[in-house]
């Protein structure tokens, strides 16, 4: 323990801390703009510069730690001045066009320029004049509000290890974007849009799909459907001050249905059946000699990875089309026909966590008799736009039930949207498959919470079934690169792109809460505890489809629907054009 | 071709980027686009971060050299006797700005700072030689010295291209 005074306030703190951690442990807020929790501090940006007894400059606080007898004022006429500084060369340089801004309320340089009460513009900047780079199907990249703070590189390149963007060029002509300037759609980029959730500014945001949706709800002729998927029914809350963690599954049906859709189903339908066909399949290449070990598809940023980095491992990869892609093969087939609709009447918004989503549903091979299968993908964020705008007091609103057939859902399928739960759902079904008896204890917790890589054998029948969680892109290389050599021990991996699943997906609220991720978690494993029926095989929808419609998983109509076939895109980048 | 250039080095050695730019650099007055990507891939870097390398440095090049260089010094002696104008009416003169290279490759501007000539300021250098004291009027006079140079050369057959 060392100690220290901040402010006059004696302060012991574990050696190794930095001034800005042992700050905040005792209630001071030293503001941050360059700091990213638990990657090296860059001490780019300098507006966390405090004053420490015995040093002549100020000294970044982020980047500095702490030692005994330590003197630090980090609100002295002198920081603050500094400070002022700092913000208003920021404001200086950027677009003054808040007023029109899809972060405007939401934005930490606006929060800076009140927190220091910046009236006037003191200095003259010359603006940057960058086009926005509109050219992938997902996210937009706009130089011209960047504050270059290095966030977005550092999630990019440290955390998800993509590394599609970088600073280039230098001094006032320095800008983050692609190599060559060159759109995101033919870079590295996998559409994450984790850059998007750590950008202070409006620099990075999603595509937007709300004119596309809100056309199709006024067009007469549209017999249009809402899916939800699992994640987001565990963050929008948190859009209306509401706590993290909280279930709004019943009040998100109820906000659909008055914005005008026909039908509101669940996503999570299709994921139980994404299990069903999963788990057939894993179970098929066992006993047949099938490649292995076979990696989960419903991630489409990890799709996307996989087709542009490892495209010789294509074989491995599931055949299962995504949740939401099943879904809406179904809603344009199954449904339409059972409900004597013409399928290209029926438009699918899919309500997703996710950006790369909105890339997913343009790609063409994903379609259901030449029809896309998904029309349209909103994020989170853009749906609790439309709320706003239509005048829809989310926090009021009461629950309703989601429609049927393609509503229901067992617990196993709430779980999708964290980090081990396609893992968990699919062992629960597989044991099923495999054996004909029901696995009593239904809980994996060896697959569950946020370590980097969960690993584990699972015993059925005689069989060690090896598998592994890969939590975030950034750690998929290294079992990648196993497969490649021949050497991987795996039957069954999982991949999810966004650390911590799609609970922490690109489309989701933005703001940088300390626990958001394992409290969305907990909010998905009680959704799936409170469930009676938490195994795939025993939604009743799903039993009712195969005998209807599909046969049996793996059937010949299963995989003219449900499934479908990857590219390798190791030379060449560019391939869905934007909706 | 250049498999030569990366035997001295190890794969994977993230160290290497710059000495493997200077390199390539070397060998073709630039750094080609495909070379950047190989480059990229035998350090391990991504190609954002070597392209951002080779866009932070002075010294490296994107686009290969004209036959004649044309420098235009912006130190502070030149720009106070108004080298910003005489950039300019290069740059109009050569219908590229700083930077670039006329479609034909026989000229490119680049900017310096301090050519170390202050006393003859605002100062250009082609090549080998130097203007000091240059006018604004002077500079398509100048010019044309460097292009009926390469039509003479390319009469006699000697040079028929920029360089590579
Ligand atoms: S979307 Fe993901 S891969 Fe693309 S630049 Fe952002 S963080 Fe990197
Ligand atoms: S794009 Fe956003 S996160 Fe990236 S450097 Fe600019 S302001 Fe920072
Ligand atoms: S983890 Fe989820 S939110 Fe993230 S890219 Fe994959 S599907 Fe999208
Ligand atoms: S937050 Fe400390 S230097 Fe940027
Ligand atoms: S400033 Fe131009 S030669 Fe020194």
């Amino acid at each position: 323990m060392v100690e220290l005074t901040i402010n006059n306030i004696k302060v012991k703190a574990e050696e190794g801390m930095t001034i800005l951690d042992a700050a905040k442990s005792v209630g001071i807020a030293v503001p941050t703009l360059c700091h990213l929790k638990d990657l090296i501090p860059s001490g780019a940006c300098r507006i966390c510069s405090v004053e420490v007894e015995g040093q002549r400059g100020l000294i970044p606080s982020c980047a500095y730690p702490i030692y005994e007898g330590m003197v630090v004022e980090t609100n002295s006429p002198r920081v603050r001045v500094a400070r002022k500084t700092i913000v208003e060369l920021l404001i200086e340089n950027h677009p003054q066009d808040c007023l029109i801004c899809v972060r405007n309320g939401n934005c930490e340089l606006q929060d800076l320029s009140e927190k220091y009460s910046i009236r006037e513009h003191r200095y003259k900047g010359e603006h940057k004049d960058h086009a926005v780079d509109i050219s992938s199907a997902s996210l937009e990249r706009d130089p011209a509000k960047c504050i270059l703070c290095g966030r977005c590189v550092r999630v990019c390149g440290e955390i998800q290890k993509v590394g599609a963007i970088d600073f280039i060029n230098r001094g006032f002509t320095s800008i983050v974007s692609t190599p060559y300037n060159k759109g995101l759609n033919v870079s590295d980029c996998i559409l994450c849009g984790q850059c998007i959730l750590v950008c202070p500014t409006a620099s990075l945001r999603e595509k937007s799909s709300l004119k596309t949706v809100s056309d199709a709800l006024n067009h007469r002729k549209k017999y249009t459907i809402a899916q939800i998927a699992p994640a987001v029914r565990a963050t929008l809350g948190e859009e209306f001050n509401m706590p993290l963690g909280t279930d709004v599954t019943g009040k998100l049906v109820t906000g659909l249905r008055r914005l005008g859709f026909k039908r509101v189903f669940d996503t999570n339908f299709a994921a139980d059946l994404t299990i069903m066909e999963e788990a057939h399949e894993l179970i098929k290449r066992i006993t047949t000699g099938g490649t292995l070990p076979m990696f989960t598809s419903c991630c489409p940023g990890w799709v996307k990875y996989l087709e542009q980095n490892y495209g010789d491992l294509l074989e491995n990869l599931s055949t299962c089309k995504s949740p939401h892609e099943m879904e809406g093969a179904l809603l344009k087939s199954y449904f339409a026909k059972k409900m004597g609709i013409d399928p290209k009447d029926v438009f699918v918004v899919s309500i997703m966590p996710c950006t790369v989503k909105k890339y997913e549903s343009a790609r063409p091979e994903l379609n259901v008799e030449s029809l896309t299968e998904v029309d349209a993908v909103l994020t989170t964020r853009e749906l609790v736009r439309f709320f706003n705008i239509a005048g829809i007091e989310f926090a009021d609103l009461g629950e309703s039930e989601f429609d049927n057939p393609l509503g229901e859902s067992t617990g196993a399928a709430a779980i999708f949207g964290t980090s081990g739960g396609v893992m968990e759902a699919a062992l629960r079904t597989a044991y099923y498959q495999l054996t004909n008896t029901h696995l009593e204890n239904v809980d994996f917790e060896q697959v569950r919470g946020l370590q980097d890589i969960k690993e584990s054998t699972i015993s059925i029948n005689g069989l060690d079934l090896n598998i592994a969680v890969v939590n975030g892109i950034g750690n998929a290389a290294q079992i990648l690169d196993e497969v490649r050599e021949g050497k991987s021990k795996y039957h069954f991996v999982e991949v999810m792109a966004c650390p911590g699943g799609c609970i922490n997906g690109g489309g989701q609220p933005i703001h940088q809460k300390i626990d958001k991720v394992i409290e969305r978690m907990k909010a998905l494993y009680e959704i799936d505890k409170k469930m009676l029926l938490r195994r795939s095989y025993e939604n009743e929808s799903i039993k009712k489809l195969y005998a209807e419609f599909l046969g049996e998983p793996g059937s010949h109509v299963s995989h003219e629907i449900l499934h479908t076939h990857y590219i390798d895109r190791r030379k060449t980048r560019k391939i869905v054009n934007p909706k | 071709m250049h498999e030569n250039i990366f035997d001295h080095y190890e794969k994977k050695d993230k160290s290497s980027l710059i000495p493997l730019l200077q390199d390539v650099q070397a060998i073709y007055g630039y750094l080609p686009e495909d070379a950047l990507q190989e480059i990229s891939d035998y350090v391990g870097l991504p190609l954002s971060r070597v392209y951002g390398v080779a866009t932070f440095y002075n010294q490296f090049r994107l686009t290969p050299l004209g036959k004649n260089v044309v420098r235009i010094c912006r130190g502070t002696a030149c720009h106070v006797k108004n080298s910003a104008n005489i950039l300019y009416s290069v740059e109009t003169e050569l219908g590229i700005q700083a930077g670039q290279t006329t479609r034909d490759k026989l000229f490119t501007i680049e900017t310096v700072a301090c050519i170390g000539a202050c006393s003859i300021a605002p100062v250009i250098n082609i090549n080998e030689e130097y203007y000091g004291r240059v006018t604004t009027k002077e500079i398509p006079k100048i010019i044309k010295k460097y292009r009926s140079e390469v039509q003479k050369e390319t009469a006699s057959g000697k040079v028929t291209e920029g360089v590579k």
